[in-house]
């Protein structure tokens, strides 16, 4: 069972090592999003302090949403996917195997990077905790609901903009959650719920996501 | 068992385009009618009988379109929903035609609810627009239409149009409360308790029964109109079949 | 009966621009809606037809994207 999907993360994550430069472009995009920020509203303090959680969740977001497409382009256009799709093994399991290699390779280095975001904007310790964790939580939900995504606008003419549109109104309830979690931790009501919130999102779409992309791939392979 | 055999086979008589295609044609003007019969019947009472509102004054007389607009773009959704699930379980191929014939409709009456509460909106909040939970989720619902139109309309192979646009219809559906519900609880943190555009403080009868009209008014028409466009969507599908070629030289024949 | 005169319903207590602008969007929107939804079933039919005189009356050939 666990022997294709420890393949497939393998070999997802090395060549992720062998075109490393993408990933850094990502984590790039990441930060310039987030320093253009005071440049649009002023370098005041306190306001950048208030807006920051916000600001590094959209960035974080978008930066998903731009690298999305690396998750299953490559294997479309060589043709690996349809070769995966035709094996024997479970389609949700490699899907699974991809997804994690891709959060792991994409979404991971975000979490590691956002404190030091958070410094910039003159966050205080405990809210760069809560903006890690609920990184960490969120994205999961983002890559998830994102390769459903990918997998759907696979191939086609301008799939950029139309899986946009596609996956954005579905993002906005874990943009409430994360960016509301380090919120509400600095107005001290504790961000605990919106954290388990966050976590039994990332379990259901742990549980359906990798389903529907399952489905997604094979309409898009056929 | 024979019943339920013989039912079973009249659904998917019904089921097969070359049926659907002469039904859907026969019952769409008696839902055309029906809507405009209901139409006139709500406007009336939402304009001469449904009393002044104590409090929003004549503004109030929105709720009549904006209300049941609301719904069908909810509702519409649903079932748009629905026929993708049948479209994945059944393998039926007018399902995803009714999905598609509904998605314009659908964000028709999307666009309808977000203009009339923005218009709505100016004179009760004092502005076009406020980022209260319904009208945020309904704009969401917006852009979830305008993902499944944008998706099946570029998907040039028809039948991989349809199933994506199932798989997507049906995400979005499970979506849809949860979008909702993180919505409602993110204008609660930040606004606190907004006045609400649906709630008249008094709902007098008339209100009500004007409202309801109005909605089946809305069904009605939305039935019609899917039907309607279900039948180009069958002729597009089904043009290398003989029946539409039948059915193209009766067309052709009249002048 | 609400309203004294006609000059009363149509000014609508003063809300005359939102009633009647959320009203009239409303009637503007259904009736483009069929306008589109007619004007889709006449280009379908002259197209096909089309297609079927230029294919000498036989059923337009499936095309490879229509297998179904």
């Amino acid at each position: 069972m666990l022997k294709p999907f420890v393949a497939v993360l393998a070999r997802d994550l090395l060549l992720a090592w062998r075109g490393r430069a993408d990933v850094l472009v990502t984590l790039g995009f990441f930060v310039i999003v987030a320093c253009l920020f005071p440049f649009g509203v002023g370098a005041e303090p306190n306001q950048l302090r208030a807006i920051a959680p916000g600001i590094l969740w959209v960035a974080a977001l978008l930066a998903t949403l731009l690298s999305l497409h690396r998750l299953f382009g490559q294997d479309f256009a060589d043709g690996t996917l349809e070769h995966l799709l035709l094996s024997p093994e479970p389609t949700v399991l490699w899907v699974l195997a991809k997804i994690l290699a891709y959060w792991l390779t994409t979404s991971l280095p975000l979490v590691v990077a956002a404190p030091g975001l958070g410094m910039l904007f003159d966050m205080e310790q405990g809210g760069l905790m809560v903006l890690c964790l609920s990184l960490a939580l969120g994205t999961p939900i983002l890559s998830l609901l994102g390769a459903v995504g990918a997998a759907l606008t696979l191939g086609l003419r301008g799939g950029g903009m139309l899986l946009a549109l596609l996956v954005l109104p579905l993002f906005v309830p874990v943009l409430i959650f994360g960016a509301g979690a380090v919120e509400a931790h600095l107005s001290g009501t504790g961000a605990s719920a919106h954290l388990l919130l966050l976590s039994g999102g990332a379990l259901g779409a742990l549980v359906l996501g990798p389903w529907a992309c399952a489905a997604a791939l094979r309409v898009a392979a056929e | 068992m024979t019943m339920q055999s013989s039912r079973g086979f009249h659904l998917f008589h019904f089921a097969a385009p070359n049926t659907f295609y002469p039904l859907a044609g026969r019952l769409a003007p008696w839902f055309a009618g029906l809507a405009a019969l209901l139409a006139a019947l709500g406007l009336w009472l939402a304009f001469f009988v449904a009393p002044t509102d104590a409090t929003q004054g004549e503004v109030y007389r929105v709720i009549f379109i904006h209300v049941p607009a609301a719904w069908m773009s909810m509702f519409v959704y649903l079932v748009m929903a629905f026929w993708s699930g049948m479209g994945i379980i059944f393998n039926t191929r007018l399902s995803a035609l009714m999905a598609r014939a509904l998605a314009p409709t659908g964000a028709m009456f999307c666009f309808v609810a977000l203009w009339t509460g923005a218009l709505w909106g100016r004179p009760t909040w004092g502005a076009y627009w406020v980022w209260d939970a319904r009208l945020t989720s309904q704009l969401l619902l917006l852009f979830l239409y305008f993902g499944y139109i944008a998706l099946t309309e570029a998907i040039e192979d028809p039948r991989r149009g349809d199933r994506a646009g199932a798989i997507l219809a049906l995400v979005g559906a499970v979506n849809v409360p949860i979008i909702y519900f993180s919505v409602k609880w993110w204008n609660t943190l930040h606004q606190g308790a907004s006045v609400s555009l649906t709630k008249a403080p008094s709902m007098a009868a008339t209100m009500l029964w004007g409202m309801l009209i109005m909605a089946l008014a809305a069904w009605a028409y939305t039935i019609a109109v899917a039907l309607w466009r279900v039948r180009s969507l069958i002729l597009e599908r089904e043009r290398h079949t003989d029946w539409v070629s039948a059915e193209l030289d009766r067309q052709g024949a009249r002048p | 009966m609400n309203w004294n005169s006609w000059a009363a319903f149509w000014d609508m207590g003063g809300a005359a621009f939102y009633v009647w602008g959320s009203y009239g969007v409303t009637f503007i929107a259904i009736v483009a809606e069929l306008l589109l939804v007619f004007r889709r079933r006449r280009d379908t039919l002259t197209r096909l037809l089309r297609l079927r005189r230029a294919q000498g009356g036989r059923p337009a050939a499936a095309s490879p994207d229509s297998s179904d």
